[in-house]
């Protein structure tokens, strides 16, 4: 019996997986690495444990520590969720070596799986239909061109090693063979440390499908239907569904019996899934096996209805499956986003930094949010970047689809750049909603999914100046002592004035953009705290805005995206561009004692350009910011008076 | 609970008269308000905002939480007195908050006659002065001025209520602890250059502001000196080397941001003291107004129309309500703040009088400010009245008006005439502001009245003399003296003369009084010592 759980990851999975755990009357115990010691996963669980260290090598990937946490806490099992070290034998192995049940397949199963090309000539020996390729050990060019060659073009090369889009390259004709075949291999060498690759028929608008299995350690395997996992960036999965829009019973039945055959082939135990490429004629293809649960198990457990932690947690005991493949059910449609931070203007870099507003949709009927994060939060460059997993169901695809568009918009995050607009477009897009689903969804309508960022116009800042207005609270402080303060008409009547119309002028700021006094007049404009709505009549029109206050700052929702909204401050303005200048003047008379730097040096902000001694101390003059020397206009030794120009520098572009 | 029933028919063509009546009024204070803003023009605002300065109403703007109300004061001020336009006499005052604390506001317009203060320039400026004495408020100069209009220095320069005076009040403020701020964003020249230096704490604009006793014309000539106005009184000079200012600023808004954290420094308290309730609006719309007051100003009306659009819920709990009926007195909240009304409903009588001075008693005994909402044609006259000693009653109601320390308000709703104006608290009784509808009129008794006596004095001289007196000749005499009363009388001449703080638009005067209400609780509520009662 397990009666104390050690999860071994961090973030939503690993506060999914507790979820489960407390309702099982498990004890958790948490891991964490020195900067997630306040996250929620740590928060939520019952015991937390520190790893020491940031980066995944220097905590989350510590076997040691991690199995000497589990001893410590009194832990029976280990949960390793997804990605860290789910799919690790050797963290397997080590689990079993020393007594702990870990909670996934056996060392064997993953080691069966773990390198693409032998799970694929273990599958082509269990009979399961693969895409034809070349997955030989021979690695040089004529090889893979004789391959291509009789697989036919397109082909796809592959790391075999691989995962995450790395290494992978299409080929269209021979002739680019070779240019593709190095670079692809430089790829892998670099990612995996392992250049040996595989060909493939690059299918022609393929359609990732997956099948769940599930099996235990009594020989029983069963199929919990599929998903749909074809709206993909560069092979990131970015919205799953399940079940797959338009797969027939029988193709279900095929690949179902496709995958528990190819989990049997491999004396798997737990959860797993079998990932397929379905092509336009309805063909399939074994890609791979992921022997662990996935990101997108959620939408599974809503159309079955069923728990796969815990059941993970009862075949891990020992526990026979609680369905066979007649019982298990398929109700209704689910939908699920991937809430990544990222920057979707720029290549979709992952974006960090801290969420100064992050508000999940309210929980409702065939609603799930599934995160680990709260506001305040920072999101760390350390970890993967995806915040939150939002999960709609409906009766319908439709349902689940419109559903999942309304949460999308209702969830709220700013100070971390994430793909929140893209996710709604990609639902709100006409072929998504026709399900027009294949691999090449994302590329084919980049335009409508990724357009050119909107400028802010008159109008946003106009209507930020009333949320302003109306919604801060104290947008004037009161002085304190009257029994009036707090019912003042001087905070009442907002912008009045006598004989003339109301009207104010705000200077705000939105991040780098500002606006000088735009002059609001806010009659007949109002808000409302509970609902945090704001509504704004200008002539016969009035709209409804979304406002949220945090922290002393505004925010506003404006064309599907959230601002923050600050008073511009001419203060800290002044002064930043006076650090700008003044750091390179002479503060004080004193003499130059030396100078640390020559004309055409480059430096980063804050280097020391010069030392001056004055009133027996000394002072460094440094760089305000990175930039390249221009001039130097003193020497060492030399006497200078306050306010000399020493040093002229080049700011970087 | 006593709720005022509104008795009035909006249904009836008297009503329609009197809305329309009103609504003309008040859209001509609203045209000529909207042209006093405009400052001296816009080929003067243009060349100003060339420079890089903001203009006076936007330095306010830009000065006031974001939102803040502005009671501006004497928007008329010289309004048709020079026989040249002087917008608001180019200086804007009013009262605005400053990171949650009312402040004085003092702002000079450049674009109108570069500042230069005309004699009412000085009035205004000394008005606002005393407002903010009063109240304890505390005072920020926006100073952009050339100084005193010198072809006029005999009416700014030397006597008791000029240009010194300026600086009089500015040192003994300042020893009363109200706060005086300047901030410097233009020329400050001569006398001008103590109010920077009078301060508190003074802020300077670079290359935009300059401080000097004399200028560089006025160096050259005394003693051939050559110097540059930055040179000589610049934000350089005065930050880095004399001291006389105490923050550089790069640009006006950075210098007004630098003026808001002097106030955010000031560990401001307001001191009265009042049990003030969540205020709740009347229960009738204030546009009312317009139809409630008759466009004949010959006929009455019952002021508790007027008591109940201005008071919280309509509620009005009356004093004395049978007796002295041509005054009525009562307790009222407005925008939350208790009140002790005194409006008029008549002429006063010996009766109204005494109730009106037992009233004040009660207010002042209780610390709660007064209203005045007037609209008096006189005390009654008659050798009946005479004889009943309605000069002693009507002294007690002066003496008390005279004596009462709690704050006072006024507001002339409609006539103001002879001792009824000081018996209401006219100008000279102190009131903390006093405000005209636009249908107002004042004066020392009625344009008929001052004819009436004329005519009869002329019938005596002629009877005297045994000349005839002519109905030609009489109607020669009334003529110009109607004109005279009706063009001095008016409430834009009044207004024009800072004889009040401000023509207003009635439906306004709920929201003007509770923000004068609520500022006059800067300076604390003193008790009340009265002087002898004739009884």
């Amino acid at each position: 019996m397990i009666n104390t759980l050690l999860i071994a990851n961090r973030g939503e999975i690993a506060c999914r997986i507790m979820r489960t755990a407390r309702e099982m009357g498990i004890t958790t115990v948490a891991v964490h690495s020195d900067i997630d010691r306040q996250a929620q996963h740590v928060l939520q669980a019952d015991i937390a444990i520190g790893l020491g260290g940031a980066k995944p090598a220097d905590s989350y990937l510590l076997v040691d520590k991690i199995l000497a946490a589990a001893h410590a806490s009194g832990a029976q099992a280990i949960h390793p969720g997804y990605g860290f070290l789910s799919e690790n034998a050797g963290f397997a192995r080590a689990c079993e070596e020393q007594g702990l049940i870990f909670v996934g397949p056996p060392a064997s199963a993953i080691d069966a799986m773990g390198s693409k090309s032998a799970a694929k000539a273990l599958m082509e020996k269990a009979g399961v239909p693969l895409v034809p390729g070349y997955h030989g050990d021979e690695q040089d060019l004529q090889t893979f061109v004789t391959a291509a060659e009789r697989i036919g073009y397109p082909v796809l090369l592959k790391a075999t090693a691989g995962g995450g889009g790395k290494g992978m390259k299409v080929v269209e004709r021979e002739v680019d063979m070779a240019e593709a075949l190095a670079s692809a291999q430089r790829e892998a060498q670099s990612s995996f440390g392992d250049a040996r690759m595989l060909v493939e028929k690059y299918v022609l608008q393929p359609r990732h499908v997956e099948i769940q299995v599930f099996a235990d350690q009594h020989g029983n395997a069963v199929y919990l239907n599929e998903r749909d996992c074809s709206i993909q960036r560069r092979h990131q999965k970015v919205v799953e569904e399940a079940p797959a829009p338009g797969l027939s019973p029988e193709l279900r039945k095929a690949m179902g019996d496709a995958a528990v055959k190819a989990a049997q082939a491999i004396g798997y135990v737990g959860a797993g899934t079998v990932e397929f490429l379905l092509d336009a004629r309805g063909e399939f293809f074994f890609m791979e096996m992921n022997t662990r649960l996935q990101v997108e198990h959620p939408v599974t457990e809503a159309i079955t209805g069923q728990d796969l932690v815990a059941w993970q947690l009862r075949v891990a005991q020992g526990e026979k499956l609680p369905l066979t493949q007649e019982q298990v059910p398929l109700k209704g449609h689910a939908i699920e986003v991937r809430l990544y931070a990222e920057d979707t203007d720029n290549d979709f870099l992952p974006a960090s930094g801290t969420l100064q507003l992050y508000r999940e949709p309210p929980a409702g009927e065939g609603r799930r949010v599934d995160s680990g994060v709260t506001e305040g939060d920072v999101v760390s460059p350390f970890y993967d970047p995806m915040i939150a997993k939002l999960i709609a169901w409906g009766e319908t695809r439709e349902e689940a689809r419109l559903s999942l568009l309304a949460m999308l918009r209702e969830t709220v995050v700013v100070g971390v750049q994430t793909n929140l607009k893209f996710l709604t477009r990609i639902l709100a897009h006409p072929a998504f909603a026709q399900a027009e689903l294949d691999t090449g969804f994302i590329p084919r309508h980049t335009e409508k999914l990724l357009p050119a960022p909107e400028a802010l116009d008159e109008q946003f800042w106009r209507t930020a100046a009333k949320a302003w207005l109306l919604a801060m609270p104290g947008a004037s402080s009161v002085a304190p002592g009257s029994g009036a303060a707090q019912t003042s008409p001087w905070t009442d009547l907002t912008s009045w004035r006598a004989g003339l119309p109301a009207q104010s002028r705000l200077h705000l700021r939105c991040g780098e953009l500002d606006q000088p006094f735009p002059a609001v007049d806010v009659t007949g404009c109002s808000y409302c705290p509970t609902t945090q709505t704001l509504l704004i009549t200008e002539g016969q029109q009035t709209r409804l805005h979304h406002v949220l206050i945090s922290h002393g700052a505004l925010y506003l929702q404006w064309r599907d995206s959230w601002h923050r909204i600050d008073r511009f401050d001419p203060i800290a303005e002044v002064n930043h561009s006076h650090q700008h200048a003044g750091g390179l003047q002479a503060p004080m008379n004193g003499s130059v004692v030396r100078v640390m730097v020559e004309p055409g040096q480059q430096v980063e902000a804050g280097a020391v350009l010069l030392v001056l001694e004055a009133m027996k101390m000394e002072h460094s003059i440094r760089a305000a910011e990175a930039g390249t020397v221009k001039a130097i206009f003193c020497a060492e030794g030399e006497l200078i008076a306050e306010g000399t120009l020493l040093v002229e520098m080049e700011e970087a572009q | 609970m006593s709720i005022l029933n509104s008795q009035i028919n909006r249904n009836t063509p008297e009503y329609a008269i009197n809305c329309s009546a009103m609504q003309a009024l008040v859209s001509d204070l609203h045209r000529l308000l909207a042209h006093v803003v405009e400052g001296g023009g816009t080929k003067a605002q243009e060349r100003h905002l060339s420079r890089g300065k903001l203009l006076p109403r936007q330095r306010i703007d830009a000065l006031l939480d974001p939102g803040s109300p502005f009671l501006e004061i004497g928007q008329l001020t010289a309004h048709d007195v020079y026989g040249e336009e002087v917008p608001a006499a180019g200086l804007i005052t009013g009262i605005g908050r400053v990171e949650g604390i009312e402040c004085m506001i003092v702002a000079n317009d450049a674009t109108v006659k570069g500042g230069s203060y005309y004699p009412l320039t000085v009035k205004k400026h000394l008005r606002a002065q005393t407002i903010a004495q009063q109240n304890r408020l505390p005072c920020i100069y926006l100073v952009d001025s050339g100084g005193a209009n010198l072809p006029r220095q005999d009416e700014v320069f030397p006597d008791r209520e000029h240009f010194g005076r300026i600086f009089f009040n500015q040192a003994n403020m300042s020893a009363q602890g109200i706060p005086q701020i300047a901030v410097v964003m233009g020329s400050c020249t001569a006398g001008g250059a103590y109010v920077p230096a009078m301060a508190d704490e003074a802020i300077m604009v670079r290359n935009q502001a300059t401080i000097f006793l004399a200028g560089p014309p006025l160096v050259k000539a005394a003693t051939g000196e050559v110097v540059s106005a930055e040179d000589l009184g610049g934000a350089d000079v005065h930050c880095k080397t004399s001291g006389v200012a105490d923050h550089y600023a790069e640009n006006d808004e950075h210098a007004l941001a630098l003026a808001r954290r002097c106030v955010a420094n000031l560990n401001w308290r307001k001191q009265g003291e009042l049990n003030c309730r969540v205020p709740i609006s009347p229960r009738y719309a204030n546009e009312e107004l317009y139809g409630i007051i008759p466009a004949d100003a010959k006929q009455p009306f019952d002021v508790r129309e007027v008591i109940a659009r201005l008071v919280d819920d309509s509620q009005f709990d009356e004093f004395k309500a049978l007796y002295g009926t041509t005054l009525v007195c009562g307790f009222a909240h407005l925008h939350g703040h208790p009140v002790a009304i005194l409006a008029n409903n008549g002429i006063l009588f010996a009766e109204s009088a005494q109730k009106g001075a037992h009233f004040i008693e009660l207010a002042c005994q209780r610390g709660i400010p007064l209203l005045f909402l007037q609209n008096i044609t006189g005390f009654m006259v008659g050798q009946k009245y005479e004889a009943g000693g309605i000069a002693k009653h009507g002294a007690k109601l002066v003496t008390a008006v005279a004596c009462a320390q709690v704050p006072k308000f006024t507001v002339i709703i409609g006539g103001s005439f002879g001792a009824g104006n000081y018996g209401m608290c006219g100008r000279a009784y102190d009131p903390r502001f006093l405000w005209m509808w636009p249908n107002a009129r004042i004066s020392v008794m009625g344009g008929e009245q001052a004819a009436g006596v004329l005519v009869q004095v002329k019938h005596e001289q002629a009877e005297r003399t045994g000349e005839t007196f002519s109905v030609e000749q009489e109607q020669a005499l009334r003529k110009p003296i109607l004109d005279q009363y009706e063009r001095q009388g008016h409430p834009y001449y009044s207004s024009a003369r800072l004889w009040d703080d401000g023509v207003i638009d009635p439906a306004q005067t709920r929201d003007i009084l509770g923000l004068a209400i609520s500022a006059a609780l800067n300076a604390p509520i003193l008790p009340t010592r009265f002087g002898v009662f004739r009884m």
